[in-house]
């Protein structure tokens, strides 16, 4: 007799933990061809701000660790995903439809945007960073720093580099991110949570929800304690929407173009001058 | 009379020249106004009119922007950047030329001390016009990629604080980078930036790559909405900031914006005293503490309380306040009534709220607006003049036990602008600062401003950068 697969239960990812939607919700997730694949959470604004309060718990210490050790802790993500590589072509490859050598590609694309990522983590005050010449006798500098809590709307294809991509330049720099998965492609990011979990990552400086993604970025974008939003994932009518919702905290809403830019890191950075008298 | 008592010292008005009446300076031409109405502008310390001004309609502010856009792709993107820059320090010889005339206009105008617009707004305004001259020919050496572009029209409105210097602080970056430019100022302060449109005609700058309109807050509305605009750069209130970003939502348009602040001013009990008392009394005092980063809520750790308190009132007894046309002066007049009224509305507020007044004796003339500086002590984080921007010469007293909590309170704001730090150890300043969220950050020193010193806040003290390479790439479009 053949043997029956044990299925995966596909839950969030808040706070180092793996919960259900407090709502109870689930919604069907198809392959490319419509077969079921899995029932996934369709997360709540309740789901939203546990998030954020993870997030935000989790800034000081991961903005104050050295940025030797966020760049190894990213580092070691790619190390995990390198060993399941098989497990994520699976999930592309149903999911977008990918032939496996495609679907292969872009888990190899993922691992290796991983590194470039990990490798900014200690150089990316030195691209953007300046001292200034300024007229009279002042020490003047100027540093990029994290700019807090940063909500992810991720675009959808190809599903994994896109998520790997935006999470990794938002938490390079010391943000911590609540990121919205694809909601056609949502099973590559939840097992890619299972990456992090195993990667020394503290808990709750990514954090995954599913779930609509519409119903999702208005409650985030009017969220007072969510600093800035990666909205590449939005429709033109969902951003404008959240555009509105956002200037309560003025929050700062951009469209990274690019997956792999140092753009994209300062996107999500701000930059702090520090001034002081040189004398005697 | 106290034999050490100052002699007054007038600096002369006769340098300046102002018309009875000033129209729009639209593709290079002063014009009448299609609106056809005139609003008048007072020196606010003698509450005389000095002029009147074109009020710019719906049919101008679009006349102002037809005449950026032909200007902008008939002339400004196609000269070489050198030749741009070169405009650029024209403008700033011709502006430090004339800077006696720009900085008693401004003092009229705006009723700031002479000192401060001749020994600061002035020749800062210069020095930015100066520096962003050198970027013209050297964009694709400021992190924006090889080939960075500009946006196009852009839309600027600035406050009335430092009419001269903000104008700079927009104009400057913004034709380096190739941009044109329509600038509104503030409607109780535009007889600088229309003498400024005088310079442009003496530079030989072509027609309509600034257009200068004057009016009201409708006007700058109307200059936001327009759909030929493709940035827009305020500088002015947060609240304001936030109909800028709500109307433009939605839209192409890229947006900068410099807002408000309550600025925490740390002194730890390590600090170097008298030069702390100083750097107070120049985070709060200067320009009539109508100062967007004004050092407006003191921290004062609470084992020197005492003693800075007594050092902060003997000194504020000799702040000089009066004439600003006085090269004396120190602090000179609030620069309207509707602010005038705003301060008193939320010094009454920290009245009732429990907090305790103080003001040195002051002799408050009887024409003008005026208000005496002024501090609070027993204030709580949870008072308004510890929570709301006073732009006025206000210092809100708070006090704290450990580094932490003074960093705590600090950063107990929406805002998120500027912050002091005050102690002779330098591993503190260096751990406070990395603490603060807070965009500029001065450590044993206070209200410094450079052009090459990039400026701008955290949080709902606004968006983006002004000044040095971080203000530049706001006004480009990056490439690969």
């Amino acid at each position: 007799m053949e043997r029956i697969d044990v299925l995966k239960t596909y839950k969030l990812f808040i706070g180092g933990a793996f919960p259900r939607s407090e709502s109870g919700r689930v919604y069907a997730v198809k392959d490319f061809k419509g077969k079921h694949l899995a029932n996934t959470c369709q997360a709540s604004r309740k789901d939203l701000r546990d998030a954020v309060v993870s997030a935000r718990s989790a800034f000081p210490g991961w903005s104050g660790a050295t940025a030797y050790n966020r760049g190894q802790i990213l580092y070691r993500m790619a190390e995990i995903l390198e060993g399941r590589t098989d497990q994520f072509i699976a999930e592309i490859s149903a999911l977008e439809g990918a032939n496996p050598k495609a679907a292969a590609l872009q888990v190899e694309e993922s691992i290796d945007l991983l590194i470039w990522y990990a490798g900014w983590s200690d150089k990316i005050s030195a691209l953007d960073g300046s001292t200034n010449s300024v007229s009279g006798p002042f020490y003047n500098f100027t540093i990029p720093e994290p700019i807090g809590v940063v909500a992810v709307f991720a675009a959808a294809k190809p599903s994994l580099l896109n998520l790997v991509g935006a999470m990794a330049s938002v938490i390079t720099s010391g943000n911590t991110a609540v990121m919205v998965a694809s909601e056609k492609f949502p099973l590559p990011a939840i097992s890619f949570a299972e990456c992090m979990a195993t990667s020394d990552l503290p808990a709750g400086v990514v954090n995954i929800l599913t779930g609509v993604s519409s119903e999702l970025a208005p409650w985030a974008a009017s969220h007072m304690d969510i600093d800035a939003i990666d909205a590449a994932g939005l429709s033109p009518k969902v951003l404008k929407e959240a555009q509105i919702a956002g200037v309560g905290n003025l929050k700062r809403i951009k469209t990274p173009p690019n997956i792999k830019s140092p753009k994209r890191i300062l996107d999500f950075m701000e930059s702090k001058t520090v001034w002081h008298p040189i004398g005697i | 009379m106290n034999p050490f008592e100052y002699a007054p010292a007038l600096e002369s008005t006769s340098i300046v020249t102002i018309k009875d009446r000033y129209g729009l300076f639209i593709n290079g031409k002063f014009v009448a106004p299609k609106s056809g109405k005139y609003f008048p502008t007072i020196n606010p310390s003698t509450e005389k009119k000095l002029s009147e001004i074109a009020l710019a309609s719906t049919a101008d502010v679009d006349l102002a922007v037809k005449a950026a856009r032909v200007a902008y792709a008939k002339v400004w993107s196609k000269m070489p950047a050198a030749e741009r820059g070169k405009y650029l320090f024209r403008i700033a010889r011709i502006l430090q030329e004339r800077s006696r005339e720009f900085a008693v206009l401004e003092t009229l105008d705006n009723g700031k001390p002479i000192r401060e617009s001749r020994d600061t707004d002035i020749p800062l305004a210069a020095a930015h016009f100066f520096y962003h001259a050198g970027w013209a020919d050297k964009l694709q050496y400021s992190g924006n990629g090889s080939g960075p572009k500009p946006y196009g029209v852009v839309g600027q409105i600035i406050p009335w604080n430092f009419p001269m210097l903000m104008l700079a602080w927009k104009i400057a970056p913004a034709l380096a980078t190739g941009n044109t430019v329509v600038l509104k100022p503030a409607e109780t302060t535009s007889l600088t930036a229309l003498l400024f449109a005088e310079i442009c005609q003496q530079a030989g700058l072509p027609n309509g790559v600034i257009n200068i309109i004057t009016g009201e807050g409708a006007t700058g509305a109307e200059l936001v909405n327009h759909p030929g605009i493709d940035k827009v750069a305020f500088t002015g209130s947060t609240e304001v900031g936030k109909l800028i970003a709500t109307s433009i939502a939605g839209s192409k348009k890229a947006a900068t914006l410099e807002l408000g602040g309550k600025a925490a001013n740390i002194i730890y009990d390590d600090a170097a005293i008298d030069e702390a008392v100083e750097g107070i009394v120049n985070g709060i005092f200067f320009n009539q503490g109508h100062v967007c980063c004004a050092g407006s809520r003191l921290l004062v750790q609470e084992s020197i309380q005492d003693e800075v308190l007594t050092k902060l009132k003997e000194r504020m007894a000799l702040i000089r306040l009066g004439n600003p046309l006085d090269k004396n002066t120190d602090i000179g007049a609030i620069n309207s009534a509707a602010q005038l009224a705003k301060i008193k509305e939320l010094s009454a507020a920290g009245d009732a709220e429990g907090a305790e007044r103080w003001s040195p004796a002051c002799n408050i003339p009887a024409d003008g607006y005026w208000f005496p500086p002024t501090i609070f002590t027993g204030v709580s984080q949870t008072h308004r003049i510890a929570r709301e921007e006073i732009f006025g010469p206000v210092l809100s007293i708070l006090t704290f036990r450990t580094p932490q909590e003074a960093v705590e309170k600090a950063n107990n704001t929406p805002y998120g602008l500027s912050a002091g730090i005050w102690t002779e150890k330098g591993s503190k300043i260096l751990w406070t600062a990395s603490k603060l969220r807070a965009g500029v950050i001065w450590a044993n020193t206070f209200n410094k401003f450079d052009p090459a010193s990039p400026f701008g806040g955290y949080k709902e003290s606004g968006w983006g950068r002004e000044g040095g390479k971080h203000g530049l790439s706001a006004y480009l479009k990056a490439s690969n």
